[in-house]
């Protein structure tokens, strides 16, 4: 091991007495430890030489082929004699900020201030420009560290242009998932999948069309669905217009309940009993006459619905039509009279 | 003689507590207080049990009265579902509005609806899909007539659009996918429609569908919608009705579903035959899902500077369990 003479005199003069005991080798490298960033003394090789390969170094990253280099400010990545930035009193970089690329430059003037060792530089945005400030501030720096900071600026650039470039392409954004939302929606999906009852809704719907004659003649059943639905209807009007009658007579009369069937009996009746059965026959005409008109404008009313077809509103209308054959009996009698 | 003076043991002042239980609780009692577990265990036992019998007598009692009554009984009280309880929504479609029936008439789907385009629907997913992801598209495809299934290689969907547009698709679909499970869809309306973005769920395909019929046929279903009341609603199943062909094939006997229900849409595909006029028997075929709406967007598909008009946002959204958005 070589020793500078600084260091032995230093080592000597001032370590001796704590250290006493101790073999060489230690000594000198307590004296470095403490001394390398105070004093100017240390040269960059016996850094090198401790930090290079005997000791440790904490930037350092050793892999089975080859080591790297974690420091900031390195030029080249790699742990070497020549690219350590800590072993080079005169050193350069190119480190990027936001997009802008600065040179950094080191000289070992100014190794006692580290607040101030490093002398940074902005380079243009141009390329060419760059380099010849790269150039003009590195003039007459070795060639190594000038033509690596070159390369390395290069590098610096290309990566730059393709971030730009890739912001513009397609760019996939995670979404993350909460397992708690997660779970809770799948329950309440099935649960919704239970109250939704589709196979139901689907027959439901299926048999609605039908109904409606959406499917036109395909499917021959259909007369029986009409049929049947013709058949409820003329209950529901029947009940209706009974319904309707009743509530007339008793606005009009309360003591007269007489439907349309018996009447003929009573006509019969009232052949015997001209006088006081004029007046009966009247209003019961009249009543009549209404209950008519009601139920006509009911048929016409449900037949414009169009729930039923053609068919279904002829059945209405042959109904209608049996009530007037018993008023035709009486019509003309009815006319002179009522009217 | 000794006195025999009969102290109360442990056990004997257990048993006279439990007597003694019985009869008086300080009435701050609660049954948690019990540090016994098995004793705790008993007295919830009987308490349960006290509480059933009580309700089987009031249910007796009241059907007593049911039938006392007759018919002057008053009406079954409805029991409470979450339908039954959703808070009305302000957007609820009138059938009678004239204004929604203006909006839908100049809207993106009017050309449509209006019989002047027919549906053609290309199918993507994202990129490099799986077996999976893969087999429900071309199942997509065989359900809906006229669908393209092509295969996405890592282009931006912003490229491919115009590109869609000029081979004249009215719509395009793409699966998403993750961990080799089909779980989004964008389908976005062509000329420059809505994009609406779907969760997707609880895929089935046709292999794993039990007592499924043969495959879908070519012929053109019919199609239902369910259950969509409000304006984001109609708009929603307008997206879906626009998918389909205008006049279904009676002769298919085919026909796609979209339920909605507690703002999931479910999807289904069968086959139905009428027996007679009351009966009509459904087979399913084809593949099934779930949809959520995650998002609708005005114009064609742009995440980034796109108008929504809809976005889910679970916590004002999710907080009422009555309150539903489609």
């Amino acid at each position: 091991m070589r020793f500078t003479p600084q260091v032995l005199i230093f080592g000597a003069r001032c370590h001796v007495h704590l250290l006493s005991g101790t073999c060489f080798q230690q000594l000198i490298l307590v004296c470095v430890c403490v001394c390398v960033c105070v004093c100017v003394c240390v040269s960059p090789q016996v850094i090198w030489d401790i930090i290079g390969n005997k000791q440790f170094c904490s930037f350092k990253v050793k892999t089975k082929s080859q080591n790297f280099c974690r420091n900031e400010f390195n030029l080249t990545g790699l742990c070497n004699r020549s690219a350590c930035p800590l072993a080079n009193s005169q050193y350069a970089t190119i480190r990027e900020e936001k997009g802008q690329c600065f040179l950094y430059m080191k000289v070992i003037e100014r190794a006692a201030f580290p607040a101030k060792m490093w002398e940074k530089v902005k380079l243009s945005k141009n390329y060419e420009k760059a380099l010849e400030q790269i150039d003009e501030n590195l003039i007459y720096w070795p060639r190594f560290i000038r033509h690596k900071c070159k390369q390395r600026f290069t590098k610096i650039t290309q990566y730059l242009i393709r971030m730009r470039k890739l912001v513009l392409k397609r760019q996939r954004k995670l979404v993350p998932l909460s397992r708690k939302v997660e779970r809770r929606e799948k329950r309440k999906e099935e649960k919704a999948l239970i109250a939704a009852q589709l196979d139901n809704a689907i027959e439901k719907e299926l048999l609605e069309r039908l109904k409606q004659g959406t499917y036109g003649d395909i499917y021959n059943f259909p007369v029986h669905a009409f049929d049947k639905a013709l058949e409820q209807q003329d209950e529901e009007s029947e009940s209706e217009s009974e319904a309707e009658e009743e509530e007339e007579e008793d606005d009009e009369d309360v003591g007269r309940r007489e439907f349309v069937a018996e009447d003929e009996v009573e006509e019969s009746d009232l052949s015997d009993f001209e006088e006081s059965s004029e007046e009966e026959e009247e209003e019961e005409e009249e009543m009549e006459v209404e209950t008519k008109a009601k139920a006509k404008a009911k048929a016409k009313a449900s037949g414009s619905k169009g729930k039923s077809p053609a068919g279904g509103s002829a059945a209405r209308r042959k109904r209608a039509y049996v009530e007037i054959e018993y008023e035709q009996e009486t019509q003309p009698a009815a006319k002179s009279t009522a009217t | 003689e000794k006195e025999v003076k009969t102290r109360p043991g442990r056990w004997t002042g257990g048993q006279a507590d439990s007597s003694s239980q019985g009869a008086a609780f300080p009435p701050t009692f609660s049954l948690s207080e019990v540090k016994n577990k098995q004793r705790r265990h008993l007295m919830f036992m009987k308490l349960k049990q006290e509480k059933r019998k009580q309700k089987m007598q009031l249910k007796k009692k009241r059907r007593k009265e049911r039938e006392a009554l007759g018919d002057k009984a008053p009406p079954k009280e409805v029991p409470k579902t979450i339908e039954n309880q959703r808070v009305y929504d302000e957007t609820t479609v009138d059938p009678e509005d004239e204004e929604v029936a203006f909006d839908e008439g100049t809207d993106e789907f009017s050309a449509y609806f209006n019989r002047l385009t027919n549906p053609k629907v290309l199918i993507t997913t994202s990129d490099r899909p799986r077996g999976r992801t893969v087999r429900f598209c071309e199942q997509l495809a065989t359900v809906i007539p006229d669908a393209h299934v092509y295969y996405r290689r890592g282009l931006a969907l912003k490229r491919i659009i115009p590109q869609c547009v000029a081979r004249g698709f009215t719509y395009l679909m793409v699966i998403n996918e993750d961990r080799k499970v089909p779980n989004g869809m964008v389908l976005c309306h062509l000329p420059d429609g809505p994009t609406a973005h779907f969760k997707v769920s609880s895929v089935r395909l046709r292999k794993e569908m039990k007592r499924r019929g043969k495959d879908p046929t070519m012929h053109s279903p019919e199609v239902i919608l369910n259950n969509f009341s409000t304006r984001l609603g109609h708009t929603i199943g307008r997206l879906f009705a626009a998918l389909f062909p205008h006049d279904p094939q009676f002769v298919g006997r085919q026909v796609a579903t979209f339920h909605n229900q507690r703002d999931f849409v479910f999807f289904r595909f069968h086959r139905y035959i009428f027996k007679n006029e009351k009966k009509v028997g459904i087979q399913e075929l084809g593949p099934r899902f779930t949809l959520k709406l995650r998002s609708l967007q005005k114009g064609t598909f742009d995440s980034k500077f796109g108008e929504y008009e809809w976005v889910l946002k679970r916590h004002e959204m999710d907080a009422c369990r009555r309150k539903f958005q489609l």
